[in-house]
């Protein structure tokens, strides 16, 4: 019950965020994560002034910056759907699995002979929803912890993909289905085009109706919100599924760009990048407030340290560790009491270096 | 209401049993010594980090950073005893003040910063797995007298049992985290944060230094099992314990530790250990199942005991407030 009152707080900030956007602390909250991605990409054109150029080649888009986008499709999508379920203070471990069960799912259908695409699509979208309906009947009707509901379709699910799949890679060849993963239209990579699709739908539907305003309001305090109406379950329900059906989706996208289904590495820890990326955009574990934008500048932020680390020459090796150091970095600036030691000691510093000088 | 409490414990005990009955009964061989100590020998790394992760999480946290520190612990291990041709004795005790000092990092970050031990020990998972790669990206092949001594080193049972020396390590530790948890002020001060940290703070515990060495304990002990690791494998690399701290926390659900802390014991997460690994002997005792349902019936069995767990808090629960009207 202590994270009741930062919480309230932190809802506060959001109303103040929507209905008065000029308010200096809606425009702070973009700020650092912002400035954060044009860093990173400013480190990039000194270290490669070839960086922004962009060439159009067989009708579609080359260039880094296209290539950033495109490799961060599948994780966008999964932040966009991990964002809501933290907003409600749960959390989806099960993102990655449930990627590597939608992608065996399709990947077996294709197999079948001369069975329309959308029936293929469909049910892989179907597999994420129920997936998200599993893990959401678990988090809000046997009020099971986010944590381990959903721990346990990320170890069953793993399982159940490759079952569904017999323990083999499963290849196929339909280019309609490739071309989810792998093609263009007007130049820009379908996947690019599958994340502001998604991006925008949900946008409108969380922020031109009430029902964002309800997963905040969940989100803070469940119990404060069923008194004023809302039904806590319901809200939960429907972000787990919400988020399966974008993990299903990103599932599609990887098989269909390898055409084939992994069940062992689709999707690997994609789950732990996801959840990264929407911290990183500043919302809070605890829940309360969300931002899908921030979620998905997070996404990019990774996606372009990855893409800096190889520019700079230095070697993968390093990926891991850089990241590490970058989240330990963005986590304390989050952390109100470094913040606060922070702008204590700058002064002092200051003053000691013109001691210093003197 | 005693009973209660040890029931998640009697049930994973009585399936242990069973299951291991079924196979003995079914497959020649499966109940025999050789076997029972094959369990506990294949398995010495995860149980050490599952007692770890049991503080952790009786204390109401989580350790998403030990199958990575186990890693970075046999890849250091390697690399001072191979390249640098440091005693085996002399690099354990470097790594395993080292870990300790990441695990209290971990806690000072948990405890001072109030950030989350999910994120933060997520951070720490990053970090340790980084920093293994980049000391070494290959495994690294260990070859030394003392290992060869390690290796062979053991009690002979009869029936073709064999006590080695990552099961007698794993049985001091446990010794002694039964110790710490059930019989010493420390353990009391572990399940009173994670009952409820705000009145353990209230009631004069000690939650900064507990926190912060519940957090150096579980990365010491996860740097030991990376030690037994490489006793097990004579090598050390970056990619080894991937995903062990699912292992670990299922482990630690099985044996009937609460995930919202406050209650659990040390055994139920050995009894825990010891059923995925009979699951794991049977699969391969029957040969006509393929290894995926491993990972199936280990999800099965999380949500039987989730659900369990449920079932037994809200009638404690109810008991407790029907009891207690009068406090309201």
């Amino acid at each position: 019950m202590k994270q009741t009152q930062p919480c309230a707080d932190s809802l506060q900030q959001a109303r103040l965020a929507r209905y008065s956007p000029g308010s200096t602390k809606a425009s702070a909250r973009y700020l650092w994560p912002l400035a954060a991605l044009i860093l990173l990409l400013a480190a990039n054109l000194l270290l490669d002034a070839s960086f922004f150029q962009l060439s159009f080649q067989d009708g579609r888009l080359y260039g880094s910056l296209i290539d950033i986008l495109n490799r961060s499709a599948p994780v966008a999508l999964l932040a966009i759907g991990m964002s809501l379920v933290i907003a409600t203070g749960g959390i989806d471990l099960s993102v990655g699995a449930v990627m590597a069960i939608a992608g065996s799912i399709c990947a077996n259908l294709l197999l079948q002979a001369d069975l329309p695409l959308v029936l293929v699509i469909t049910a892989g979208l179907a597999t994420g929803i129920a997936a998200g309906l599993i893990n959401g009947t678990l988090v809000s009707y046997l009020r099971i912890q986010p944590i381990v509901a959903t721990l346990l379709l990320m170890v069953a699910g793993r399982g159940v993909a490759q079952l569904i799949n017999q323990g083999q890679i499963v290849t196929f060849l339909r280019p309609d289905f490739a071309w989810l993963g792998s093609g263009s239209w007007l130049g820009v990579p379908v996947p690019v085009w599958l994340v502001i699709a998604m991006f925008g739908l949900s946008q409108l539907l969380l922020r031109r109706t009430a029902l964002g305003l309800f997963i905040e309001a969940v989100g803070c305090n469940a119990t404060a919100s069923r008194y004023l109406g809302i039904n806590d379950k319901a809200i939960k329900l429907f972000v787990y599924a919400f988020a399966g059906f974008c993990a299903a989706l990103a599932g599609m996208i990887s098989a269909a760009d390898i055409q084939g289904s992994d069940a062992n590495n689709a999707g690997l820890w994609l789950e732990l990048d996801a959840i990264l990326a929407v911290v990183i955009g500043g919302a809070a574990l605890s829940g309360g407030r969300f931002s899908l934008l921030l979620s998905v500048i997070g996404v990019l932020i990774i996606q372009s340290l990855s893409t800096t680390i190889i520019v700079s020459g230095l070697p993968a090796k390093f990926n891991l560790l850089i990241k590490a150091l970058v989240v330990l970095l963005v986590l304390l600036l989050q952390s109100d009491k470094f913040r606060r030691q922070l702008s204590s000691w700058l002064p002092k510093l200051r003053k000691w270096r013109k001691g210093g000088q003197a | 209401m005693m009973s209660l409490r040890y029931l998640p414990l009697w049930i994973t005990a009585a399936l242990l049993c069973l299951l291991f009955g079924i196979g003995g009964w079914q497959f020649d061989g499966f109940a025999s010594l050789a076997v029972v100590s094959n369990l506990f020998s294949d398995n010495a790394f995860l149980l050490i980090v599952a007692l770890g992760m049991t503080l952790v999480i009786i204390s109401g946290g989580i350790d998403l950073s030990v199958g990575a520190v186990i890693a970075l612990s046999g890849v250091a291990a390697g690399l001072l005893i191979s390249q640098y041709q440091w005693h085996p004795l002399l690099a354990f005790a470097l790594i395993v003040p080292a870990a300790a000092l990441f695990g209290a990092l971990m806690g000072v970050l948990i405890h001072v910063y109030k950030l989350q031990p999910f994120i933060v020990t997520l951070a720490g998972m990053f970090l340790a797995r980084g920093l293994a790669t980049t000391l070494s990206e290959e495994s690294i092949a260990i070859d030394h007298s003392f290992y060869d001594a390690v290796a062979e080193f053991g009690i002979a049972l009869p029936g073709g049992g064999w006590i080695g020396s990552s099961t007698l390590i794993f049985m001091v530790v446990l010794v002694l985290v039964i110790m710490l948890m059930h019989y010493s002020r420390f353990g009391a001060c572990v399940y009173a944060i994670g009952g409820n940290s705000q009145s353990a703070q209230l009631m004069g515990v000690p939650v900064a230094s507990t926190t912060i060495a519940i957090y150096a304990l579980s990365s010491v002990l996860a740097a030991l099992a990376g030690i037994v690791f490489t006793f097990y494998t004579f090598s050390g690399y970056a990619l080894a314990g991937v995903g062990m701290e699912l292992d670990a926390i299922a482990a630690v659900v099985i044996g009937g530790t609460l995930l919202t802390g406050g209650s659990g014991f040390v055994i139920g997460t050995v009894l825990g250990v010891l059923l995925m690994g009979v699951i794991q002997t049977y699969i391969i005792f029957d040969g006509s199942l393929s290894s995926w349902w491993t990972k199936i019936v280990i999800g099965l069995l999380l949500f039987g005991f989730i659900v369990l767990q449920k079932v037994l808090s809200r009638r404690t629960a109810l008991t407790a407030a029907a009891g207690s009207t009068a406090h309201g």
